[in-house]
Order: C-alpha cells, then sequence, then structure tokens
C-alpha cells in the first residue's frame, strides 16, 4: 500500500511548499498578536462607543467562519476598492484579524490579572498613558499570557491549509496538486497530516517549557 | 512507642454522667486501631497508635493542629489508607481481608461492606451543591441502602427534623447558613444508622455565633446513646460535655488519655498541661 | 436589491439545512466522544488513561482540514468508503471531541475533593459518586467552555465545502458565480446567517446553563 520511494520523492516539494506555510503563519501571528493588543487596549477605553464597537466587531468576527471571511476579502474587496492584493496576503490579514480578536481576550485576562494598586501607582506618578501601559502594565500582563499565545501560534498555524481556497500554494495545496498528477492520495495527505502533527506537538512541547521557565520565574 | 490505653472499659468516668450503662462485658470494641502507622512520604505523621472504641463509647481527641487527628479519623473512613497496623471494625480488619489465611489488601467490595458501619461529618459540611436539601439526606439511603422512595423519605424527615431543619427540605444548600448546612450533613450522616461516627472538626469552619446550634445538636444526639462518636475538636468544653473519654494526642503519638474530668481537671504529662493552658 | 435577496433564498436554505445537519450530527459525535474520552483518561486503567491520552494528543495536534482530507480521500484508498456526510462528522466529530475531552476532563478536575469523600463517607459506589454527585456538579463548569466549542465547531463546518458538500458556503460560492457584482452583498449575507447560528447556540447554551443552576448558586 504505502510506497517508500514515492513518498521519498514527494517529500522534497512537500518540504519546500512548508515555507510558504511558515511564512504565512509567522505573519499572522504577527499581526494577530499586534492587532489583538490594539483592541484590547481600546476595549478598555474611557469612550462607551469605542468599547462597544470593538467588542460588537470583535464578537462579530469571532462567531463567523474563518474560511468565509477570507473568501470575503478574497473576492470582495477588490471589488469594492479597487485595491488587489496577492492570495498571501489577503490571506494572512484574513487570519491575522481573526485571531486578533482571540488574541485579545488573551491579553485582556493577562491585564485583569494585574493587582488594582498598578494602576494607581502609576497615577501617583503621574505617568502618562503610554508610559503606563508600555513600562507597568504590559511587562507584568505579557509574561503569564506567553504560553496561552503559544498555543494560539499552534492554532493559526492548523488553520493555513485554509488557505488552499484562495489559490495559496501551501502544503495541503501542494498535495493536492501532486494527487492530480499522480492519483495517489495516500502518501501526500498523509505526509501532510504527519508534518502538521508533529510540528504542532514540537511548538506545544516548547510552549509547555517555555510555561515551566515563567513560572519558575515568577514562583521566586 | 509509648501509646497507652488499651481495652479501657468504655464506661470510665461515666458514673457522674446522666447516662448509665451495664458494666463493661467482654465485647469485642467497635473500632480498634492496633499499631497503626501513617507516612506520608518519608514523613511518619502517626507512630503507631492503638486505641480501643466500645461500642455506643463516645471519645473526644483533642490536641494541637498536625498531631494526627484528622488523620486517625480519615483512615477509619477509609479515605486514607494506613501505612501499617490494623484498624479493625466490630472484630473485622477494615483495610484487610482474609486470603489463604493471611491478610491481603482489601478490594473495593469489602471496603464497601465496612464502610456502611461508619459515618463522617466533614469540617466543610460537602453538602452536594446540586441537590435540595432533603434529596441530600434520601439519596444515599435510597441507592446504597435501596431503600424505598417514601421509607427514605420519612426516614430523612425524621432526621431533618432532629437537626431543627424541617422547614429546610425544598431548599438549595447555597441559601443555608454555615451552621444549617452542618447540620444537614449531620443528618445526611445520621439517616444511614453507622455503628460510629466520625466528626471531624466539625465546627471549625464555623462563623463563632453559629457554633452553639452545631453542637446542641451533636449533644443531643449523643445523649441517644447507641451509636459510639469520635469527636475530632478543638472545643474544649464541648468535649468535657459530651466525651465519655479524652484522648490527648500530639505529634502523631496519644500522650494522655482518660475521663474528662481527670483530664481537664488533673493533666499529668508537660504537654496536655501546655495545651490546655491557652484554653483558659 | 430585494428581489435579488428572494432569488438567492432557495439556495441558501438549502445549504443552511445542510450547515445544521453537519453541526448537530458532528456536535453529538464530539460530545459522546468528549465525555468518553475525558472519563477514560481519569480511569483507574492506565492503559485506558493512555488511549485517551494519544487520541486526545493526535485529534488536537492535527490540523482540521488535512484531516477532512485524509478522511475523505485517504480512506476510500484504504477500502473504507465513507459518504461525504459521514467523513465531514467523522472529521469534524474527532477533532473537537478531542477538544471537549480536555474539557470535560478539567471540569470533573475541579469539583472539589470534599465532594468525592463526602459521596464515599456515604458509601456510594465509585460509579455513583461519579454519576449522582461529581458529574452533575461537572457538567454545570463544562458548559461555558463546550457553549464556545460548539460555536467553533459550527464554524468548522464550512470546511466541507472543500469537499463539496452543499452547505452554506458552498451554495454561497454558487450564487457567487451566478451574481459577480454581488459577491460583496452574498458573503455580507452569508456572515451574517452564521453569526446568527452561533448567537442562537450561545443563547441554547445559556438557557441550558441557567436551567441547570437554578437556585442552586
Amino acid at each position: 500500500m504505502w510506497d517508500w520511494s514515492y513518498a521519498a520523492s514527494i517529500l522534497p516539494r512537500l518540504l519546500s511548499a512548508l515555507q510558504v506555510t511558515f511564512v504565512a503563519t509567522a505573519w499572522s501571528f504577527v499581526l494577530a498578536c499586534t492587532l489583538g493588543l490594539v483592541l484590547a487596549v481600546l476595549s478598555r477605553s474611557r469612550f462607551v462607543v469605542i468599547r462597544l464597537t470593538v467588542n460588537g466587531v470583535s464578537e462579530f468576527i469571532r462567531r463567523t467562519p474563518l474560511l468565509v471571511q477570507i473568501f470575503f476579502l478574497f473576492y470582495s474587496i477588490p471589488l469594492l476598492t479597487g485595491i488587489s492584493l496577492s492570495a498571501l496576503a489577503t490571506g494572512i490579514i484574513g487570519l491575522g484579524l481573526h485571531y486578533s480578536t482571540y488574541m485579545s481576550q488573551v491579553y485582556r485576562s493577562g491585564i485583569e490579572g494585574i493587582d488594582k494598586g498598578q494602576w494607581e501607582a502609576a497615577k501617583a506618578l503621574n505617568f502618562t498613558p503610554v508610559r503606563t501601559w508600555s513600562a507597568i502594565i504590559l511587562p507584568q500582563a505579557v509574561p503569564p499570557i506567553l504560553p496561552i499565545m503559544g498555543n494560539y501560534l499552534i492554532v493559526i498555524f492548523k488553520e493555513t491549509p485554509l488557505l488552499a481556497a484562495i489559490t495559496v500554494v501551501e502544503l495541503l495545496t501542494t498535495a493536492k496538486n501532486i494527487n492530480a498528477r499522480d492519483w495517489r492520495p495516500f502518501e501526500p495527505y498523509t505526509i501532510v497530516g504527519v508534518l502538521f502533527l508533529l510540528i504542532s506537538l514540537a511548538v506545544a512541547f516548547l510552549a509547555g517549557w517555555l510555561e515551566n521557565r515563567i513560572k519558575h520565574r515568577y514562583s521566586r | 512507642m509509648n501509646t497507652v490505653t488499651k481495652g479501657e472499659p468504655a464506661d470510665t468516668g461515666s458514673a457522674s454522667k446522666p447516662r448509665q450503662r451495664e458494666p463493661a462485658a467482654p465485647v469485642t470494641p467497635v473500632v480498634s486501631y492496633r499499631n497503626v502507622k501513617k507516612s506520608y512520604g518519608d514523613l511518619e505523621v502517626l507512630h503507631g497508635i492503638d486505641l480501643d472504641i466500645a461500642a455506643g463509647e463516645k471519645i473526644a481527641l483533642i490536641g494541637p493542629s498536625g498531631s494526627g487527628k484528622t488523620t486517625l479519623g480519615r483512615m477509619l473512613m477509609t479515605l486514607e489508607e494506613p501505612t501499617s497496623g490494623i484498624i479493625e471494625v466490630e472484630g473485622e480488619p477494615l483495610w484487610q481481608i482474609e486470603r489463604n489465611g493471611k491478610l491481603v489488601r482489601a478490594n473495593e467490595h469489602h471496603l464497601h461492606r465496612m464502610r456502611s458501619k461508619i459515618g463522617m461529618v466533614f469540617q466543610h459540611f460537602n453538602l452536594f451543591p446540586h441537590m435540595r436539601v432533603l434529596r441530600n439526606v434520601t439519596e444515599a439511603p435510597r441507592k446504597v441502602l435501596g431503600i424505598g422512595k417514601e421509607e427514605a423519605h420519612d426516614r430523612a424527615v425524621e432526621m431533618l427534623c432532629k437537626v431543627g431543619l424541617e422547614d429546610k427540605l425544598d431548599v438549595y444548600p447555597s441559601k443555608l447558613s454555615g451552621g444549617q448546612k452542618q447540620r444537614v450533613a449531620i443528618a445526611r450522616a445520621l439517616v444511614m444508622r453507622p455503628k460510629i461516627m466520625v466528626f471531624d472538626e466539625v465546627t471549625s469552619a464555623l462563623d463563632p455565633e453559629l457554633v452553639g446550634e452545631v453542637l446542641s445538636v451533636i449533644k443531643e444526639i449523643a445523649e441517644e446513646g447507641e451509636m459510639a462518636m469520635m469527636l475530632i475538636t478543638h472545643e474544649m468544653d464541648f468535649a468535657r460535655d459530651v466525651a465519655d473519654r479524652v484522648i490527648f494526642g500530639a505529634d502523631g503519638r496519644i500522650v494522655e488519655t482518660g475521663p474528662p474530668q481527670e483530664l481537664f481537671g488533673q493533666p499529668k504529662s508537660d504537654r496536655l498541661k501546655s495545651f490546655l493552658s491557652r484554653f483558659v | 436589491m430585494i428581489s435579488k435577496w428572494l432569488e438567492w433564498m432557495p439556495l441558501m436554505w438549502e445549504g443552511l439545512l445542510i450547515t445544521l445537519e453537519v453541526t448537530f450530527l458532528s456536535a453529538i459525535v464530539a460530545l459522546i466522544i468528549a465525555v468518553a474520552a475525558g472519563l477514560c483518561r481519569l480511569s483507574r486503567l492506565q492503559w485506558l488513561r493512555g488511549l485517551a491520552y494519544v487520541y486526545m494528543l493526535l485529534f488536537r495536534g492535527v490540523s482540521l482540514l488535512v484531516l477532512l482530507f485524509w478522511v475523505y480521500f485517504v480512506l476510500p484508498f484504504l477500502g473504507i468508503e465513507l459518504s461525504k456526510l459521514a467523513a465531514a462528522v467523522l472529521a469534524i466529530g474527532l477533532n473537537y471531541g478531542a477538544f471537549g475531552a480536555e474539557i470535560v476532563r478539567s471540569s470533573i478536575l475541579a469539583v472539589p475533593k470534599g465532594q468525592w469523600e463526602a459521596a464515599q463517607a456515604l458509601n456510594f459506589t465509585s460509579a455513583q459518586r461519579m454519576i449522582r454527585v461529581v458529574f452533575p456538579q461537572a457538567l454545570i463548569r463544562m458548559l461555558p467552555p463546550l457553549n464556545n466549542l460548539m460555536i467553533e465547531l459550527m464554524k468548522a463546518t464550512s470546511l466541507i465545502y472543500f469537499i463539496t458538500l452543499t452547505d452554506l458556503t458552498y451554495q454561497a460560492m454558487i450564487l457567487r458565480s451566478l451574481y459577480l457584482p454581488q459577491t460583496a452583498q452574498i458573503f455580507g449575507l452569508l456572515l451574517v446567517l452564521y453569526f446568527v447560528i452561533a448567537s442562537v447556540i450561545s443563547l441554547l447554551a445559556r438557557m441550558l446553563e441557567r436551567k441547570l443552576t437554578a437556585g442552586r448558586m
């Protein structure tokens, strides 16, 4: 059944496609982290309108499928605005936007875990809001949530095959193409499955290790 | 092993009590600890306890925290297994069964049978929050003893009357005060009609003003007589009032034991003297 | 514009039914697996614990779309022919069952130790302890995270578009090819429909939660 030499022959092509998967994962993650932070800070705004808008939009994004959002971005944005982005860029924006709403909740849990006295101390020292956030709040809020952020890195990685729907030639698309050429689904899809599994387990392991290190440092 | 008191007659010192018992006949004690040790890892917390409790006897275990009193009760309730030694309940080993002339570790079937003779009331009540008060009390009789719905109901109501909560049958535990919760817990344990009941610091988690109602319920039950009681407590007055015999333990050993007026009146050991001085 | 929307309705309605069907069936499969694997994970039998551990590790680590492809395209190659619906339900159920199992496991572990002890002191058998005392309390803890999981599962059903099951997303793609200038409207409508389904799921879960906790907490 399983043909090792065939598997070996398609492996290089799959591994090189992994590059695209990694690029998509990395940029989506960076975008999700950045935008997530913005959303988290905005959702604590003094202005009700901003809070409600940010929370409403986040909720809408969280309750609708990523795939449909990617389709929306890929097919309607060019029609609506005339701006046409590459499929990969669109995919990264879609993934990053979707997971920024999850990431903002992670940030919020980190921020809410900070003692109220820290805010008061910052106020007492007459810090500007920017300085309060950058010097007092975030340095304390982020380390405890790093493991959860690591988990979202895995989640985003596992979602990248969706980009196959908008013609990004990542790992799954490559496997599809190989299958279309050779009519052998077994090896390509299995290799792709195993690759995803191995990499996400490895990252999960790293995240667990990181978590232990952080616990160690903060429990001194 | 400096433990004392083996097979001391149950009614020692009960002469001054309102209730009178027959002079000690040579009956098997309801519970008997024989050289029971307990360790957690390398730390031995009980260093070989010997203790007999006669049928219907009320004993109070007192002593500083960390002396192993609670462990003694929890081992009887089969919540913790002794590291070595034997606990007998009505003459039968609790944690072991005999197989081919040798005592081996008991299986769940044996423990299940033995547990029917033992009841326990916990420091933190441990009522079932998803059941109303009545069902908290009827659930075990129905499902464990297999008693019919109506009889279980009647028994439960009787017990809840006894603890003064007949008006709270349809309430969830979260709506009760700590004292009320603990009284429900007492009714719940009592309805199973155990031979011996462990009261594990039952007032320690209560607000001071609620302690009295729980203690008076226990005192009433004690006066009915037939059930043996192991009262693990920090309430010295209560121990003096209710117990037939008081056992003072410290550092995992039984240091002194005797009828309450003797133990509280003329403590012999320095440990007990200094312990009691804190309660004056 | 209204007339356009009316023209789209029949197709979207068909798609909605498929989406709901797959969501419902996958949810059932996922919940059954979640409870079974979550309980096995806490079993006294080491091999059962190990089995549940491996299952959870594998199916949480895998990418759902890849799993779906594998079940639908590779299994027939190995002689196991599944219908599109069965493949979809199996893949989604296995994937989300693994996440659900972790929720079940941690909710059971979160029930205070005193509850187990009280149940033991009343001489309940170990099965009775779980069924009558611990699980009902764990269930209340499970509901909020399971609610989120079910919304994620519903969203994930959009992936069945890839194996050409005619769900909402698939029908929208058909409509798009017929009404290209209205692409944005079609996808907008699609997003709103998913949002409504998710909100209904969330509402139902919250009603259930309220019913289960009524008067207790």
